[in-house]
């Protein structure tokens, strides 16, 4: 039977980790993430768990270390955000293209400066590019469902690709919600133990990592890269549908809120999404408007096609990115589901706004004039403003 | 032969998952023995069988076997003439080119 | 654990790094390796590890490894933090009953990844006691890019970032002395040498620093012909001319004690070992003739202080 509890969302990562019992943690603190290194470290010194943690003296060195506990053949994880990403950035790379299968919990935190502790994306927007998957949650349900689904999904043998498991800074990190908890015993089963195929302490083969290749291998090795990301989509849903078929929970690419008959839509990544569910009940209910949302989960491999298809009927789309990446065009997020629009020959007008950068709030209401604006641009085909800050003081 | 199996030709698929080589030593067959412009010979008479030219060698290209000295790997000397320096018996010369 | 030392013997044992890597004719880095490697009994496993470096661009380029044994390169300044992650997952396979096998731990990295741009992955890496060796081929520059200077770049040394010129007379700054700097992290084992006559300074050190439990260090003075200017076939006579200057003393610092392995009986004077390197060709100009005076104060200084250490 499931265990219900109330825990943070790092506290339930950090249930996960417990439950799963992972080989290696090589971590290194830096808020919103801090706790997760901790309660590991708890764990360790009560026996609650035999997992190796290794204090290192910073995130690059926690990757490095754990890129190389992952090639000797240990289950292997850290935690992060922000600049500890950030810092990160050259190991990310390394961990893809190495097919090592690390899992990286991470708490979502603006990059700086200025130096900022609260929730944005621009530290996983900025590693998106990396071979990382990525799956984003609303909620300390989904950090946890999401954690305990990221070594299924790693270690399979069509995928050998780190995963990223993000959730957004104090708003999750932070908040204490009700909490489903797999049984121990389930998650040990689902899980499983980590079986590699080729390490470095395997004694009956001597294993060499991390050649310098020439240009004569270095595309067709990005080649096989691409393939990984590509098998992932299939692999994510295998493992979703397993999941639910252990807890009743259902995960896909995306979840679609209301989105079935909606004429106007928001894209969004993260917690926001549960602001923008109340926006579309108060909408529907009192005007019975057709609005609706599209909550990414998986932003890595990127479902441009599923998205596509989603977003079919509508007839305007406001698309929210909660990071800059300074094209002066919009957000990461809207120039990629822009793009998937534009090949399934979408007629949606899509616009693009920027909200919540270090931890800005956004409310009810900001979603209710999100749909406002929609609902005029629905009806101009006109678009004024098409990248918007939400919530930006202004003269 | 890994060049066999994996070599400038190797279409994308067949390249190992993260570049990785699963055999010990394949560098054996890549003859470096090319490069050379100098080569180290090796009077067996006056060798003395010390083996001080054994440790110097950059490319493990003085092979010893039983405690003795075997000929060079003229597959793999580079021609760098150290242990032509360090012989204190004047039993390797150096030779103009390959 | 100190066996006599039995050269025949040692030469004879299997060879762990194959030719056919790329290095460049007469690379000291290389014999360096191979001298540490050597070490290893025979029979015991072994993960290498490597910071970038000519050493890693050279030894593997894909598909050719010229490792016997598994070997992990991961980039430039995480050598340290890389083979504390292997020798990490070694420590809880094996509680875990998943190996049983034993494995050593060694990696290697130049100046540049050492001294420098890995200084703080390898600090870590030490001051967490893993069981490993971290070894340096210390060629004093950033060869693998063409001689730039480093820490370990000796003073006055004519470089590509230091050059020598009209009115420059090459690095400005003395070198790091990053062997003390391992031993004040209170390490077990920490050992400075080079390539000597028979190599026994440098095989017994390989051997205690592999074979100590827990974190050890060895620095080595690896020769880099290319960028000190030298005649490839010199290695030797460059090595002999730095420790016989006392400009490389060879030294250990065992769990705390610090004591020289050798004294030359004639202290040479500093020029024996400048002269023969194009790098510091300027000093040997009738104007800068004091700055070989100097040289020698740094090198006397810290000889005398090295002494001192030693309870000379």
């Amino acid at each position: 039977m499931a265990v219900r509890e109330r825990l943070s969302g790092n506290e339930a990562v950090s249930y996960a980790i417990r439950q799963i019992n992972p080989d290696v943690m090589p971590a290194f603190p830096i808020t919103p993430s801090t706790e997760i290194p901790q309660y590991v470290a708890n764990y360790i010194a009560n026996g609650e768990i035999d997992t190796e943690f290794i204090p290192v003296e910073s995130e690059h060195s926690s990757m490095s270390a754990a890129v190389g506990a992952s090639a000797a053949g240990a289950r292997t994880l850290t935690a992060t955000s922000s600049c500890g990403l950030a810092l990160m950035w050259e190991e990310l790379y390394v961990a893809a293209s190495n097919r090592l299968p690390v899992v990286l919990a991470l708490v979502n935190r603006a990059l700086s400066g200025p130096i900022n502790i609260n929730a944005d994306h621009s530290d996983s927007m900025g590693a998106r590019d990396s071979g990382w998957i990525q799956i984003y949650a609303e909620s300390n349900q989904e950090a946890y469902d999401n954690f305990l689904q990221a070594y299924p999904i790693a270690e399979h043998k069509d995928v050998m690709l780190p995963v990223m498991i993000c959730q957004d800074g104090f708003i999750t990190s932070h908040g204490v919600e009700n909490i489903l908890l797999v049984e121990d015993a389930l998650v040990k089963e689902f899980v499983g133990e980590r079986k590699p195929e080729h390490y470095l302490l395997n004694p009956d083969e001597t294993l060499a990592v991390g050649p310098y290749a020439v240009s004569n291998y270095y595309m067709e090795t990005k080649r096989g890269q691409r393939q990984a990301m590509i098998n992932a989509r299939r692999v994510i849903l295998e493992v979703a549908q397993r999941f639910r078929a252990m807890t009743g929970r259902e995960y896909g690419f995306f979840e679609s809120y209301c989105l079935e008959d909606a004429e106007l839509a928001v894209v969004i990544i993260g917690s926001a999404a549960g602001t923008c569910k109340a926006a579309i009940d108060r909408i529907r209910n009192t005007t019975g408007k057709k609005v609706g949302l599209l909550k990414i989960r998986v932003f890595r491999p990127f479902p441009e096609e599923e998205i596509a298809a989603a977003l079919a009927r509508v007839k305007a789309v406001a698309i929210l990115d909660r990071s800059e990446m300074f094209s002066a065009t919009g957000g990461p997020l809207g120039a990629e589901v822009r793009a998937a629009l534009y090949q399934a020959k979408s007629r949606a007008e899509a616009v693009n706004y920027l909200y919540g950068l270090g931890g800005r709030d956004i409310t009810v209401e900001d979603f209710c004039q999100v749909y406002e604006k929609l609902e005029k641009i629905a009806a101009e085909h006109r678009i004024t403003d098409m990248y918007e800050y939400i919530g930006l003081r202004s003269r | 032969m890994i060049s066999e199996k994996i070599n400038e030709s190797t279409p994308w698929q067949d390249i190992t998952e993260g570049n990785k080589i699963f055999q010990a030593a394949t560098s054996r067959e890549f003859c470096t023995g090319e490069w050379r412009t100098a080569t180290p010979v090796w009077n067996q008479e006056k060798c003395k069988q010390c083996l001080l030219c054994t440790p110097v060698c950059p490319d493990s290209s003085i092979p010893v076997k039983d405690k003795l000295r075997t000929e060079f790997d003229y597959d793999h000397c580079k021609g760098c003439g150290i242990c032509a320096k360090v012989c204190p018996f004047g039993a390797i010369t150096m030779r103009e080119g390959k | 654990m100190e066996a006599a030392y039995n050269f025949k013997e040692i030469m004879n044992k299997p060879e762990r790094l194959a030719p056919g890597h790329r290095m460049c004719a007469g690379c000291g880095g290389t014999i360096a390796v191979r001298g540490v490697l050597r070490a290893l009994h025979e029979g015991d496993r072994a993960v290498i590890g490597n910071a970038t470096g000519c050493l890693e661009v050279s030894s593997f380029m894909y598909p050719y490894t010229a490792y016997e044994d598994s070997y992990i390169h991961n980039a430039f300044e995480n050598a340290g933090a890389t083979l504390s992650g292997v020798e990490t997952a070694y420590r809880v396979l094996k509680k875990r009953g998943k190996l049983q096998e034993d494995y050593k731990f060694i990696t290697f990295g130049g100046d540049g990844g050492t001294y420098d741009i890995g200084f703080q992955s390898l600090s870590g890496a030490m001051e967490r006691g893993h069981d490993m060796v971290y070894v340096c081929y210390d060629n004093g520059a950033y060869m693998n890019t063409g001689t730039q200077r480093s820490s370990a770049t000796p003073r006055f040394a004519d470089t590509t970032t230091t050059p020598a010129g009209k009115v420059s007379n090459g690095k400005v700054q003395v070198r790091k002395d990053l062997a003390a700097i391992m031993a004040e992290h209170h390490i077990p084992y920490v050992g400075q040498t080079t390539f000597t006559a028979n190599f026994k300074d440098l095989h017994t050190k390989a051997e205690k620093a592999i074979y100590t439990p827990g974190a050890a260090f060895l620095n080595i003075l690896s020769p880099c012909p290319r960028g000190w200017g030298y005649e490839p076939s010199e290695l030797m006579n460059i090595c002999r001319t730095a420790v016989d200057t006392c400009y490389w003393p060879l030294y250990e610092v065992e769990d705390g004690k610090w004591s020289l392995s050798y004294e030359p009986k004639t202290k040479l004077p500093i020029e024996e070992f400048l002269r023969s390197q194009r790098r510091f060709r300027h000093l040997f100009k009738p104007e800068n003739e004091y700055l070989i005076g100097e040289f020698q104060k740094e090198v006397d200084k810290r000889w005398e202080e090295l002494r001192t250490r030693c309870g000379g």
